[in-house]
């Protein structure tokens, strides 16, 4: 009688280590997964964080910066069209260079809004990714009058 | 205007779903009704779902004769299709909108309680009780009424007509107008996968329900064991479809989308990947449940979660809540709230019934030992759900933040910058560890293992998959120490599941399913490893250059800038653009743009010469054909040693409603390796090119001379009556030049031409060579000394960047997948016997 009740006290511990281990991973990947986040900030904030050594990288949402007819200005292209870079003002109204490793895309002057993640390297930003917002990519309120 | 079949088709939406709700009521009856009148509310309950059944049929009909007919007075016709796609597109059209794919669930989850109906006598009342809730809560979505006095809009229809959709100031003026044609199907999705992928997805989805509702019919009979039986095959039916489903969408994606892969971590990806990972989670549970009456609970919570899930995941892509965080662009319906209230009704009602009756459900007082199968299947169900849960956490970012937000705080937490690096960061680990159980647990299949017999059983499979493991690391140089033990892992699993692959077949062939499962498991894992692990940019353009001067880092170049026929080296080969190609649509090959004529209609054009393709002639000169202008192909040729080894076609197409521009690849296939390459940037065509200052020769017939360094000579000048198709009256003069000009690879024939017109006016038509960027032009004619002034212009030659990169092993993937299908089917069909015995 003995016996089985020891048995089955430390069968139920079992069964509640892995109870408490499922938790622990459950907790652990909660905690990753807020460290691994990354976060929507002003190119200050970036700054900020890249000079105090923080070299995650993070997303800044902005427009590009457009003269007075709507012309996009500060594009500059490599010479043989492999990389670019453009000028971005966040929602703070700061101005930015941001540096881009991948020829520019051919829709990019069309964008609305453009996100870059990526971060500070000295004083230019260096985008690692640039997520594009066209104004066509949502469904056309207009029809074609007229076909 | 055609009113009569969007009627029609909005009055069988709402009989769809009035008569959902009446299955719903009589089934409810039914179930509670003493067995006198139990008959009768049965008979009405099939009635009611017969009915339903019938109106979802007529709403898919009359959608359906909408789209055929391009009925483009209505929105859905207008705006996804066009006149001209060929019927298998036609038929995509139809789920290509939110409304049709909520509609393509509907129709398939009648299907099924068709067959629930007919096949499960025992479990029909309170299983389509579920069904019918189910059904009506999405025949809301494309109900599209409003609820009179609080003007509320319920759903929205896909029989809405055009003027009301669209605020056009046209409909002002001319309520009736009709557009000609559509504005079509986004050509991205012209693909023969999109044919197929969405309905197999769909009815993964739907097969879902099944489980679920014996689940919850389970609990609320108090059945609480006997509803595992009916519903373990659906389950894997529905483990087998939604994963060929996932695989379909990610062959696609890798086929036509230019990210380099097959899997993007993208929230829509997640959103189905976790509730297949619960899914297999709940057939484990399930059958250890059939094996030895324990896991009852974990299975039925399992079951709820699956169905939770795909709720969920259908609020998180419909709801427009992923906002910023998905490159899918999805069109809000407003359809969030009535979505949120599905998502909540469901998961509260199932958590509500299995928390009243939790006391009453047997649970099994033996512990699992860790020498018993039981054990090591738990385990790895557990494994399978936190693997879900790492997914489902960073997924739900942006539901986070709207939740905070909700709360008026701020949270601005974005999904990880590196989506992909994040998740196989944490998945690789779980994939490993999935890998190791499964491969052990498979030792325990039989019967409960002693100590010593394990040790006997376990070592050979050991050494042989340390050998394998050992071949492998050293051919294929694999030293990243996460991909050294992925490797191991999934050669034990493959290894030890041959083992019992090999005593079973003996025994009984159709108990091999979870076996060959298994295998296929492991060679996906191990497929994926390589594929992508080792995935490499051959492209590489190792200049080092620095793209700022002021920035610390230098880049590697992983794109290739090709000018057309000039090659290059590129991972081992030798590479070289040939230049622009068409697609005609009904005949396989590709056509030179230098070779056709276009027309007024930009979907035909006419051959110049005859054309050939790979030694066969496919078209004769002056023929007439089809193509789709949107695409252009690169034509790019891959030589090894002198010899080609393989052509390749990437494509870019012009598609305004994906923001102007996408590139999709071409693959080279081997048994080893691909070679994916796809166009990072083309020449813009639209764009005016740099011409050099205006050069003049004067020639004389059959003179050679030099133009941008190629020899071209002038053949002969001819007197023409006709301009394109414009007739020339008699006292004007045109003549034609004919010149020749030899490129690297082929001859080009420039034919510009000179005009008096009514005796004064002069014009000269030049005429381009695009290939070798030549634009020549008959300046002048001198008959006194029977010579002719050519203007020559130059630009840079035509160029394309591509990138190319190296997929090692991904056909293990690929044949992985297939031998999972074929285990599914063979555990699908032997469960699906059982039940019926």
């Amino acid at each position: 009688m003995t016996v089985t009740l020891g048995r089955k006290v430390t069968e139920m511990k079992k069964s509640h280590i892995i109870a408490i281990v499922i938790i622990a991973a459950c907790i652990a990947l909660i905690i990753a997964t807020a460290g691994d986040a990354s976060t929507y900030v002003s190119f200050d904030q970036a700054y900020q964080m890249a000079s105090t050594g923080n070299n995650t990288q993070i997303h800044v949402v902005g427009d590009l910066k457009k003269d007075e007819q709507g012309n996009i200005l500060g594009i500059e292209k490599s010479q043989d069209n492999l990389s670019f870079s453009f000028i971005l003002i966040d929602e703070h109204q700061k101005e930015q260079k941001v540096y881009y490793n991948e020829p520019m895309p051919p829709d990019f002057t069309r964008s609305e809004k453009v996100v870059v993640i990526g971060n500070y390297q000295n004083n230019d930003f260096v985008a690692r990714k640039i997520l594009l917002k066209c104004p066509s990519k949502y469904q056309e309120e207009k029809i074609n009058a007229g076909i | 205007m055609h009113y009569f079949i969007g009627d029609l088709g909005h009055l069988f939406v709402i009989a769809s779903f009035v008569t959902s709700l009446l299955s719903v009521f009589t089934y409810w009856k039914a179930n509670s009704a003493n067995s006198e009148t139990k008959d009768q509310w049965l008979q009405n309950a099939r009635v009611a779902f017969y009915l339903h059944s019938t109106a979802v049929i007529g709403v898919v009909t009359c959608l359906f004769i909408i789209i055929y007919n391009h009925y483009f007075e209505y929105h859905y016709a207008y705006s996804h299709s066009d006149s001209r796609l060929p019927l298998h597109y036609l038929i995509s059209t139809f789920w290509n909108g939110q409304e049709g794919s909520f509609l393509l669930w509907i129709f398939w989850q009648a299907v099924l309680g068709i067959f629930l109906i007919r096949t499960q006598r025992a479990w029909e009342a309170p299983v389509m009780v579920v069904f019918g809730l189910v059904q009506a809560f999405l025949a809301s979505m494309i109900l599209g009424v409003v609820i009179p006095f609080i003007n509320i809009k319920l759903g929205s229809s896909p029989f809405i007509l055009l003027r009301d959709a669209i605020d056009d100031p046209i409909f002002k003026l001319q309520p009736d107008f009709i557009p000609k044609d559509g504005s079509g199907l986004n050509p991205l999705l012209q693909n023969y996968w999109m044919v197929i992928h969405p309905p197999t997805l769909f009815l993964g989805f739907a097969l879902t329900l099944p489980p679920f509702a014996f689940c919850i019919a389970g609990l609320w009979q108090r059945k609480y064991s006997e509803w595992i039986k009916p519903a373990l095959p659906w389950a894997l039916l529905g483990a087998g479809i939604l994963g060929l489903g996932i695989l379909m969408g990610g062959y696609w994606a890798y086929e036509t989308l230019n990210f380099g892969g097959y899997w993007n971590w993208d929230p829509v990806e997640n959103a189905v990947y976790v509730p297949w990972l619960v899914l297999i989670a709940s057939i484990h549970t399930m059958i250890i449940y059939k094996n030895s009456q324990a896991a009852l609970k974990s299975a039925m919570i399992l079951n709820i979660s699956v169905f939770v899930l795909i709720l969920y995941s259908t609020f998180l892509t419909r709801s427009g809540i992923l906002g910023d965080a998905s490159v899918h662009s999805f069109t809000d319906l407003g359809l969030s709230g009535q979505l949120l209230i599905y998502l909540l009704f469901f998961t509260v009602a199932a958590i509500f019934l299995a928390a009243i009756r939790w006391k009453e459900i047997p649970s099994s007082e033996k512990e699992a030992s860790i020498y018993s199968r039981e054990f090591w299947i738990f385990l790895g169900a557990t494994t399978l759900c936190l693997m879900g849960f790492q997914v489902l956490l960073p997924t739900s970012i942006p539901v986070y933040n709207s939740l905070v937000e909700l709360f008026g705080g701020e949270s601005n937490l974005a999904p990880p910058a590196d989506q992909i690096g994040f998740y196989s960061k944490f998945q690789l680990w779980f994939g490993v560890l999935v890998a190791l159980i499964s491969g052990t647990g498979q030792f325990f299949w039989w019967k409960r293992m002693e100590k010593e017999k394990l040790k006997k059983e376990i070592l050979p499979p050991i050494l042989i998959s340390l050998i394998v493991f050992a071949i492998i690391i050293s051919i294929a140089k694999v030293y990243e120490p996460a991909y050294v033990l992925l490797t191991l892992a999934g050669v034990y699993l493959i290894v030890s599941n041959l083992k019992v692959l090999s005593s079973v077949i003996k025994v009984n062939p159709s108990l091999s399913g979870g076996a060959l499962a298994h295998i296929g498991i492991g060679m996906m894992l191990i497929g994926v490893m390589f594929s992508s692990g080792y995935s490499k940019v051959v492209s590489l353009n190792n200049t080092g250059m620095l793209i700022s001067k002021d920035l610390p880092t230098e880049f590697n170049r992983d794109n290739l800038l090709l000018f057309i026929n000039e090659p290059r080296t590129m991972g081992g080969y030798e590479i070289e653009y040939l230049g622009e190609r068409v697609e005609p649509r009904k005949i396989s090959g590709y056509v030179s743009k230098n070779d056709i004529d276009l027309t007024m209609d930009p979907y035909k054009v006419v051959a110049r010469k005859d054309i050939e393709f790979k030694g066969k002639k496919i078209l004769s000169e002056k023929d007439t054909f089809e193509i789709n202008p949107e695409n252009t192909y690169y034509e790019i040729e891959l030589r090894r040693n002198g010899n080609v080894e393989a052509l390749l076609f990437p494509r870019v197409q012009i598609n305004p409603s994906m923001g102007g521009f996408v590139a999709s690849p071409d693959i080279k296939r081997n048994i080893g390796r691909d070679l994916y390459t796809h166009v990072s940037l083309p020449m813009n065509r639209e764009e005016e090119p740099e011409w050099s200052k205006l050069e003049e020769v004067q020639v004389r017939i059959n003179q050679q001379f030099f133009v941008n360094d190629y020899v071209a000579v002038l053949e002969e000048v001819t007197r023409i009556h006709e301009i394109e198709g414009i007739q020339l009256s008699d006292e004007d003069v045109a003549v034609k030049a004919k010149i020749k000009v030899t490129g690297e690879r082929n001859s080009y024939y420039s034919e510009p031409i000179f005009l008096i017109k009514d005796k004064t006016q002069v014009g000269r038509l030049p005429s381009e060579i695009n290939d070798l960027g030549v634009r020549i032009t008959l300046m002048n004619i001198h008959p006194e000394s029977n010579e002719f002034s050519l203007g020559l212009n130059t630009r840079q030659k035509d160029w394309v960047i591509i990138k190319a990169m190296e997929k090692p092993l991904i056909n293990i993937l690929w044949l992985g997948t297939g031998v999972l299908m074929v285990g599914f089917s063979i555990a699908m069909i032997r469960r699906f016997k059982e039940f019926r015995n």
